[in-house]
């Protein structure tokens, strides 16, 4: 930005809130210096269009309106900002309070949120607010949005507006046209979803957005409201889980061999397979399906004993593999 | 859009709500050098109230290297949030509040109420993050006493499971931070056997002792940069070409690969690096056949033979 333009910006900005009276354009091109550099009319326009798109872009509550005299209202259109809708409300935080709000500016790995984050906090430093970032944090959580359809998603939920977008789910295996009024965008565990009305499926349901193939496409008003009860980080953490039952597993693993499955397990004793020594062990796992890949992944180092169910899973991936 | 306008417009209350600052601090604050705020400052001095005469003008006062607002042209409070700034923060705020042991939960949600109170802001936001740690008793220990550690600045001597060489190694450590990323925690620390950065991650960090030494990571020790994920492709790492069943899809979600081509019956030809044959051979092992080597050659034919070695082994131990 020039600086003959934000200087004009901030000149506009005073000389608008000074004002309890609408001022019509012709006259803000009168007193706000700047624009009288404008050689004409049309120019001038170009110039005050621009300059109230970029104001009300950064949030600034421009109103339009007229004044009312002893002749009626004013034959054109006047501008001015009510301060009580300016201004930020008065704040003060507690030394932990705004450390935590230090940390949390710090969250996003994000390119939108970053920067919304830190426009965030030299407001409240403005208002006062001692926010110190200079310290390094002990702990610190880190939200990245890299995927392409957070910010189109985002700008539909804020906007309500339903979108369409090509979706892949892997099993059973399809690509398929959704279309869906957006709610709210959830980051769990670190993965991206949209949660929403499924205007196919006409019940809410969440999409994963490293899933979306191509372009979100806004189509239309969004009608069915969000349902005030629902709790959208809930839907999310509760939809498509492994119920988490833990199961003990008796298996055998090589001498000196699968680390990370002899870390988790109680030693029973010493027995030789084939050519080979070992211990029998016990160890509890989480997640039977999951455990099948990762003990099958020892190959010849572990042999599960119990259950059989494992035992059989974990055999056929090998018979599969050897093929 | 340019971020100049918004600092101006801040500028003018943070100063008054600071008589006599430093100009040093007051660029530290903005994220901006001295030379710019000081340019800033310059053209703040130009702006004013309609007459724009002496003392319709903002007047600023610098004593040394300290600022005071002289008169604030009716400037004296910043900007309300936006939505958006409102949401980036109390979302972020919301999600250390339910992560146990960031910060206190108390303290959250009372800055939270604060700042919905100044921002007024009223409808749900379009964004919500549960980091969604999920931490087992052993890990919750473990975590203490690194956050301990930290504090308190010492070094620690941990045992630690290395999955990608299926190795179990003691190490001592200089603690730099604890980091919380895609739902797993991590130390970060300067590892003397390694002496480099490296991530811990808390549940492979069999045990922990705190050490009487001073925790001192060397002065080039750089936090690690995970704004493009944990996992950073280097180029001298293997790189397989493979092909993934439907069942075998998350494959290509968890880990980081290239160049995806689709195939008919919602198989994927994914290229995957790898920096250790060992990790490869077991994740793909543990695949079964829903995964399927096109090349190299020879990781192809190893796991062949390690499958056939285990069949060989479990029929020992039918005939037992």
């Amino acid at each position: 930005m020039s600086i003959a333009r934000a200087e004009r910006l901030v000149n506009l900005v005073l000389c608008l809130l000074s004002t309890r009276q609408f001022l019509s354009a012709d006259r803000i091109r009168a007193i706000v210096p700047g624009y009288a550099d404008a050689p004409n009319t049309e120019a001038f326009s170009r110039m005050f269009e621009r300059d109230k798109t970029e104001l009300r872009e950064l949030g600034i509550p421009l109103e339009t309106g007229r004044n009312t005299g002893f002749d009626g209202f004013d034959p054109v259109d006047g501008y001015r900002i009510a301060r009580r809708d300016y201004e930020l409300g008065d704040i003060d935080l507690e030394p932990d309070e705004a450390a935590a709000v230090a940390l949390a500016a710090r969250l996003w790995d994000s390119p939108e949120l970053t920067g919304a984050a830190h426009g965030a906090i030299i407001k409240l430093r403005a208002a006062g607010v001692d926010v110190d970032q200079s310290s390094p944090a002990i702990v610190e959580p880190k939200v990245r949005t890299a995927e392409p359809s957070f910010s189109p998603l985002l700008a539909a939920v804020q906007e309500g507006k339903a979108v369409t977008f090509s979706y892949r789910r892997p099993t059973p295996a399809e690509l398929r046209t959704r279309t869906i009024e957006p709610w709210g965008v959830v980051s769990w565990r670190g993965r991206w979803y949209v949660v929403g009305h499924d205007r196919d499926r006409k019940a809410p349901r969440c999409f994963r957005l490293s899933r979306i193939v191509g372009d979100v496409r806004i189509i239309g008003r969004a009608e069915q409201p969000r349902p005030d009860d629902i709790n959208l980080l809930d839907f999310v953490a509760t939809t498509g889980n492994e119920p988490m039952h833990t199961a003990m597993a008796r298996v055998w693993v090589a001498e000196g061999k699968a680390a990370g499955v002899r870390r988790r397990a109680k030693v029973l004793g010493s027995r030789r397979i084939g050519h080979i020594q070992g211990d029998e062990v016990e160890l509890e796992l989480r997640f039977p399906e999951s455990a099948a890949s990762w003990l099958a992944g020892f190959g010849p180092d572990v042999l599960v004993l119990e259950p059989e169910v494992l035992r059989k899973s974990v055999y056929e991936r090998l018979l599969e593999a050897a093929k | 859009m340019s971020d100049r306008l918004p600092r101006l417009l801040a500028l003018v209350p943070y100063l008054l709500a600071r008589p006599g600052i430093r100009v040093e601090d007051a660029a530290a604050d903005f994220g901006v050098t001295e030379k710019q705020l000081r340019k800033d400052l310059e053209l703040l001095w130009m702006c004013g109230l309609p007459g724009y005469g002496p003392g319709d003008l903002i007047d600023l006062s610098f004593e040394g290297d300290t600022i005071t607002v002289a008169f604030d042209a009716g400037m004296s409070r910043p900007l309300r949030l936006t939505g958006a700034e409102a949401t980036a923060l109390l979302v972020a705020l919301r999600a250390l509040g339910e992560t146990p042991g960031v910060v206190d939960g108390e303290a959250v949600r009372r800055a939270v109420a604060k700042i919905e109170a100044a921002a007024g802001l009223a409808q749900p936001a379009g964004v919500v993050v549960g980091l969604g740690v999920r931490e087992g008793e052993d890990t919750a220990e473990v975590r203490r006493i690194v956050q301990n550690a930290l504090t308190a600045r010492k070094a620690l001597r941990i045992t630690y499971y290395t999955a990608s060489k299926d190795q179990i190694t003691e190490r001592t450590v200089d603690p730099m931070r604890l980091l919380i990323v895609e739902g797993r925690s991590y130390l970060e620390a300067w590892c003397r056997r390694a002496d480099a950065v490296r991530l811990f991650r808390l549940d492979r960090i069999d045990e922990v002792t705190q050490l009487d030494e001073r925790a001192a990571p060397p002065p080039y020790a750089e936090p690690t940069d995970v704004s493009s994920g944990l996992f950073t492709p280097q180029p001298d790492q293997l790189v397989a070409t493979l092909v993934l069943e439907p069942d075998a899809r998350w494959l290509a979600e968890y880990y980081p690969v290239e160049s995806v081509e689709e195939l008919e019956g919602g198989r994927v030809r994914v290229r995957m690096r790898y920096a250790d044959r060992a990790w490869m051979v077991r994740l793909l092992l543990g695949q079964g056949g829903e995964v399927h080597v096109e090349s190299p050659t020879d990781l192809a034919e190893q796991l062949r033979t390690r499958a056939r070695q285990a069949l060989e082994l479990a029929g020992n131990l039918a005939s037992t």
